[in-house]
């Protein structure tokens, strides 16, 4: 009971919020520092190590899948390798890395998580371009379309239901999977909980959890409304069976 | 990091050699938790996807309950069960019991989703109860989907497990954290070679079972892509 107790007072002290020593500070080299010690601060490096880690994902992922789906091969490759990074554990990820040149911290973290948000774009964006009904690619291509127009504006705005419903699992994995950033000493709201454990203060790891919690909750049905949005009507159905 | 010219290998004999017994003791744990969270995760999983199937007024709850459960991350789930059950065992085990709950029910349901109309009608018309009904005729049919959601949990929890590593107790996970703050890489490497191994020891297992469990599956090459094909919209579906 006292432990939800310490939850609460947390959760309700201001101080938690802002830091001891406000949201931003600068490190040693000048750069923007979060403090470690504030929740808003954390939120926001939460949020912006997810968006970079889905970034880089989709910046690779969306044009391989696109090619792929549309010259329908390749279908073994995505199988695979969505298999293997399932397999994979992120923690044996990180700490490879952090035994590596690629070292500690943020940006090792970023790194990892890309690896892991790749393969459901990559999937998706390939299912769904290669799904595509063939008579209507056909079709495309009898009135004279080329390869790029047929894969653009016919194939590319059929899929995209599934592309959506691919980003948005992959966005909430990530928004999942940073928090293991505090056990190889990178920012986020881990750093809550993990501090919490190191301190044997378990209020404050109970009111981390609830953090991260709200957070992926938060964001996962922030990104199921923007799916929703860009899906037609007709396709939603399709698009919740397949995500 | 470490001076220059010290000789930290990423794959060593001398590391198994002389802390073997340790690494044999953390995959010991490591792979009896994996099962024991599937089996318990199945055992509850089974009569859920069937209540989801047989009333669709509870499968609204269920299914967001178990959607709510996965979308938590591990990490937070650990952290919010350890201050009330303790840093060890049965908080890791709970937390993947929970994870697994998800992909499994979905599976199950989409499998008995999937089964033809018109043999659950002609079991009916033979005078099936519906307990043998589900028994002999709906859960065999669904079995394709049911074994393709147990391998992505089995899978997926294997590497959950090392997330464990929060509250004391990841298997493998322990010694990859330990070989990160000691830096040293034949520990992290192997520790991630013999996780990867066992998904996929696990999965192999999972498949044989699979083609021991659905004679029917084997047979012709038309058939066999079908099952295939099955399994696949199931995975993409989990």
């Amino acid at each position: 009971m006292s432990t939800v107790g310490d939850a609460w007072t947390y959760l309700t002290t201001p101080e938690s919020w802002v830091g001891a020593n406000g949201i931003f500070g600068t490190n040693f080299d000048g750069s923007l520092r979060f403090q470690q010690d504030s929740i808003i601060a954390l939120t926001i490096e939460h949020i912006y190590m997810s968006f970079a880690a889905v970034g880089i994902a989709a910046a690779l992922a969306l044009p391989l899948g696109l090619w792929l789906g549309h010259v329908r091969r390749g279908g073994g490759v995505t199988t695979v390798v969505s298999n293997v990074s399932r397999a994979m554990p992120t923690l044996a990820l990180l700490t490879l890395f952090a035994a590596s040149a690629i070292g500690f911290g943020n940006r090792a973290v970023i790194i990892a998580a890309a690896i892991f948000a790749f393969p459901p774009i990559l999937t998706n964006t390939f299912t769904g371009m290669s799904g595509v009904d063939a008579d209507v690619r056909e079709a495309a291509f009898g009135q004279g379309m080329t390869r790029l127009q047929v894969a653009l504006k016919v194939e590319l705005p059929l899929a995209l239901p599934l592309i959506a419903a691919g980003l948005r699992t992959s966005a909430t994995q990530t928004v999942a999977t940073v928090p293991l950033a505090a056990l190889v000493a990178g920012g986020g709201l881990g750093v809550i909980i993990n501090s919490g454990l190191a301190t044997q203060r378990y209020g404050q790891v109970l009111a981390g959890g609830i953090l991260v919690a709200a957070v992926c909750l938060g964001i996962d049905w922030l990104l199921g409304r923007a799916q929703r949005s860009v899906t037609p009507a007709p396709l939603r159905r399709v698009a919740v069976a397949a995500a | 990091m470490y001076r220059r010219g010290v000789d930290n290998p990423w794959l060593s004999l001398d590391y198994l050699r002389r802390s073997g017994d340790e690494v044999w003791e953390q995959f010991v744990i490591h792979t009896t938790l994996t099962l024991e969270a599937i089996l318990i995760a199945a055992a509850i999983a089974l009569p859920l996807a069937v209540l989801v199937r047989r009333s669709p007024r509870l499968s609204g709850p269920i299914l967001g309950v178990t959607g709510v459960l996965y979308t938590v991350p591990s990490f937070a789930l650990f952290a919010l069960l350890a201050p009330f059950t303790g840093i060890g065992r049965t908080t890791v085990l709970i937390g993947l019991v929970a994870y697994a709950l998800l992909v499994l029910v979905r599976n199950t349901v989409v499998g008995l989703q999937g089964v033809d109309p018109d043999i659950v009608d002609a079991a009916r018309g033979l005078g099936y109860t519906r307990m043998r009904m589900l028994l002999t005729v709906e859960l065999p049919n669904a079995l394709p989907s049911i074994i393709a959601g147990l391998r992505i949990a089995t899978v997926s929890t294997v590497a959950l497990v090392t997330v464990g590593v929060v509250v004391g107790y990841g298997g493998l996970g322990q010694l990859m954290f330990r070989g990160m703050q000691s830096n040293y890489r034949a520990q992290i490497a192997t520790s991630s070679l013999l996780c990867l191994a066992l998904a996929l020891a696990l999965d192999l297992a999972l498949v044989l079972l699979g083609w021991w469990a659905m004679p029917w599956t084997r047979g012709t090459r038309r058939r066999s892509r079908r099952a295939r094909g099955a399994a696949r919209t199931a995975e993409a579906a989990a």
